[in-house]
């Protein structure tokens, strides 16, 4: 599979979509116009680093610190944002 | 009593019908007929708690709709306080009564998204259907939602006299350079119902729109989305309505009544209960007009033992009882339903009709006065007189 990203790039949730954290559903979610994406755990820790600051390495590396039982994590984000990108989620910043 | 845990279904959509004031006459309108009786509508302070409550449920959508959202001079405000509570907000709009100011006011108070609807892509067209010199304003507005970074999102519904246009709406949605197309086939509840024989398009129109909708779809794939969906007079497989009777969907009437779809208020034998006297709670896990469909339990024959009831929850309760005089039936779009050769006939003797269009009964446009006369017509009762078939 081709990736869309490599680790110098820099992502945001594109206008379309809102990210949120959804209290009563106790995880993220993706809004746009009259519907809603419900994220599994591991996309919603990805998709909320990808503020508009960050460069894909450093997510992978920030993810990495955070959950160190994960393992090699890498090429599991680099396929979800190329999924996230197809879905037009999130655009280069 | 309170109840809570994450199995039960949550009201994610709530639909606000701040009021059925419209400066439009559309005649496929699917509010009630009996609008010129909501005089009594909800107070700011009572919507908000109504946004709070629903919040605190789970609701994470709000439409703001009517009648003509933009009639309310406290939209702003309920939008501001939608917003604040983290709602993600919709609003459904003629476009008439907006101007840029309010277009940047909506923008200040928190608004994510503005639906345009357009009657047809001709001025003359989109004029007489709206009832009103609408086109131009519209076409404004459009152009202003995008430059303040709306998602630009455009609805038609179609019908009988615009279905043939489907190429030139969706060439003048992609010039305004929408997002988003909702090709919105008329559900014949309400005013549409009324006006169904006028409106019901053939079945070569439609395949037609079909074929040119799916063109589009891959001509511009990711960049603009096309939505269309069949009549489903056509299919012989029902919607799976609101996903189920109280399982998603909570709408709120002009007045406060709670239905769990914007057309549910035709239905005999619920009263529905009122977002003055109950809490949202109450209403959307308590009220006995909730539970009345939700799940599976109530389930006649064929439903009861339909291996695709998870599915389409035997269609919608609304075509049920309009169409078969009981909202327990099987939706008559069904092929398994007992009822579905009914509505075939009935759907050919439509298509028949459109090419007579002379010996039809004039449209009845959506309005207050047309309101009053079928009030009076109904001699006191809500909604329709009789199921429009005979229960046999």
């Amino acid at each position: 599979m081709s990736l869309a990203f490599g680790p110098d790039d820099i992502l945001r949730i594109a206008p379309m979509f809102r990210l949120q954290w959804e209290e009563s559903q106790d995880c993220y979610v993706l809004l746009y116009p009259e519907g809603m994406v419900r994220l599994n755990g591991s996309a919603g820790e990805i998709l909320s680093r990808c503020d508009g600051h960050r460069s894909v390495g450093a997510i992978v590396a920030d993810l990495k610190a955070r959950f160190p039982e994960a393992g090699s994590l890498e090429a599991d984000v680099y396929a979800f944002l190329s999924t996230a990108h197809d879905n037009q989620w999130i655009q280069p910043a | 009593m309170t109840t809570s845990g994450s199995s039960l279904p949550k009201p994610l959509w709530l639909l606000a019908e701040l009021t059925y004031r419209c400066p439009l006459q559309c005649p496929y309108c699917s509010n009630p007929l009996d609008i010129a009786r909501y005089t009594n509508e909800l107070r700011t302070e009572d919507w908000v708690r109504v946004f709070r409550e629903a919040r605190a449920l789970g609701a994470v959508q709000l439409g703001f709709s009517g009648g003509e959202a933009l009639v309310r001079k406290d939209l702003e405000e309920l939008i501001a306080e939608a917003h604040r509570l983290g709602f993600y907000t919709n609003l459904l709009t003629s476009g008439v009564g907006m101007d840029e100011r309010r277009i940047r006011a909506f923008k200040e108070a928190g608004l994510d998204h503005i639906q345009i609807s357009f009657q047809a892509s001709t001025e003359e067209l989109n004029n007489f259907i709206a009832g009103k010199d609408s086109f131009r304003h519209k076409l404004e507005m459009a152009r202003l939602v995008k430059q303040y970074g709306y998602p630009m999102v455009l609805c038609f519904v179609l019908h009988r006299h615009n279905t043939d246009q489907v190429e030139q709406i969706l060439d003048m949605a992609h010039a305004l350079q929408a997002d988003y197309v909702e090709l919105a086939t008329t559900q014949y509840y309400g005013w549409a119902l009324l006006n169904r024989d006028q409106l019901f398009p053939t079945r070569e129109q439609v395949q037609r729109a079909e074929a040119i909708a799916h063109r589009y779809q891959e001509k511009l794939k990711g960049k603009m989305r096309t939505l269309y969906v069949v009549p489903d007079y056509y299919e012989d497989r029902p919607k799976a309505c609101m996903r189920g009777w109280g399982s998603i969907f909570l709408t709120v009437a002009p007045d406060g009544t709670a239905l769990p779809c914007h057309a549910a208020g035709s239905l005999p034998g619920l009263t529905f209960p009122n977002v003055r006297e109950h809490d949202i709670a109450w209403i959307w896990n308590e009220s006995q007009d909730f539970n009345r469909f939700r799940g599976f339990g109530w389930m006649k024959e064929p439903c009861r033992t339909c291996p695709e009831q998870a599915k389409d929850f035997g269609g919608c309760r609304c075509q049920a009882y309009l169409l078969t005089g009981d909202p327990a039936n099987a939706d008559p779009v069904c092929s398994k339903s007992p009822h579905h050769g009914e509505l075939q006939a009935r759907v050919r003797a439509m298509g028949e009709g459109a090419s007579v269009d002379g010996d039809l009964a004039p449209i009845v446009f959506r309005n207050m006065r047309a309101s009053k006369r079928q009030i009076a017509l109904t001699a006191g009762t809500l909604g329709y007189p009789r199921p429009l078939f005979p229960v046999p």
